[in-house]
């Protein structure tokens, strides 16, 4: 069974990792680029479970370290 | 004054952190292991020091601060002990919830290793005693995420509780953006919590308490803290 949690920062929040990386993806001639905003992803193995249970617990890992809910959002998808 | 630094994996200024305690308090402080579970009978003071604790992994200061010295050092703070948290400290208190908001990434990208200058806004805290308000000091800064921001609301009760200690500034004390080197909200470089007895900041006063370190600017706050046990005791 496996969990992806990606972590995301909130809309509002500065992000000048996400600038710079705009700013070179611009400088490479890829056109169309708007904006870039950069964020994590955590790709998690887990034991066999009751789909609801693994999906608390991943909530409960994303509220409690993986995110840091002050500047950033996270969604949880489990598979498997 | 009976202090105890913590120690995290990739924690560097903790020797810094103990030396200036000892110059400035006459006693050895605890150096605190962060697998305890319990801090030192008697300590008076914590000491989150500065460095880069699980190499920044995640999120600067995100793994120390569910550390298990951490429940003891939450539980100290709640029942009003002192608690003192330098740059990666201030990140750690920050992840742990002993402060509100986030240390980010520095507005231009850099990191940042020099002497600044920081106003100082209250007096009257345990911390900042040994200063004036008003005053401006000398302090060396040394980090990449030191970029304090909080929501709007939290920014504004900040603000109108008094509980910005430290801003950016000039060596005049005029707070505008060319002397805020990490572009931090409000130049905001060090704050306390609701009830005044946790202080975050990113720059090290530690730094700056003997002469041979070619400034003493940052004794003051050390000095503020002894007399601060020596009239309660």
């Amino acid at each position: 069974m496996k969990a992806r949690v990606t972590v995301t920062l909130k809309s509002g929040v500065l992000d000048p990792q996400g600038k710079a990386i705009e700013g070179a993806l611009k400088s490479l001639g890829i056109g169309g680029i708007v904006s870039v905003r950069q964020g994590k992803v955590f790709e998690i193995e887990l034991e066999d479970a009751a789909r609801g249970d693994a999906e608390a617990m991943m909530k409960s890992a994303a509220e409690k370290l993986l995110a840091n809910t002050v500047i950033e959002n996270y969604r949880i998808e489990v598979s498997g | 004054m009976k202090s105890a630094v913590l120690v995290f994996p990739g924690i560097n200024r903790e020797r810094d952190m103990a030396r200036a305690l000892r110059l400035m308090s006459g006693r050895e402080p605890a150096m605190v292991w962060h697998a305890e579970t319990a801090l030192p009978a008697g300590t008076d003071l914590v000491v989150i020091p500065g460095g880069f604790s699980y190499g920044d992994y995640l999120r600067c200061g995100a793994i120390a601060a569910r550390a298990p010295i951490m429940s003891a050092v939450c539980a100290f703070a709640q029942q009003g002990g002192l608690v003192l948290a330098v740059c990666n400290g201030f990140q750690i208190a920050c992840e742990a919830g002993l402060l509100p908001g986030v240390l980010m990434r520095n507005a231009q990208l850099r990191f940042i290793c020099r002497d600044v200058y920081l106003r100082i806004d209250r007096s009257d805290t345990p911390f900042t005693r040994g200063y004036n308000a008003g005053q401006v000091i000398r302090v060396p800064v040394a980090h990449g995420e030191g970029n304090y921001i909080a929501d709007g609301e939290t920014i504004a009760r900040l603000e109108g509780e008094g509980r910005v200690v430290f801003r950016y500034s000039s060596p005049d004390g005029i707070v505008e953006p060319n002397w805020n080197h990490n572009g931090a909200m409000n130049a905001i470089a060090g704050i306390i919590n609701e009830r005044g007895n946790v202080l975050g900041m990113m720059p090290h006063p530690e730094n700056h308490v003997e002469a041979l370190m070619g400034c003493t600017d940052g004794r003051g706050l050390f000095a503020g803290l002894v007399d601060h046990f020596k009239i309660a005791a």
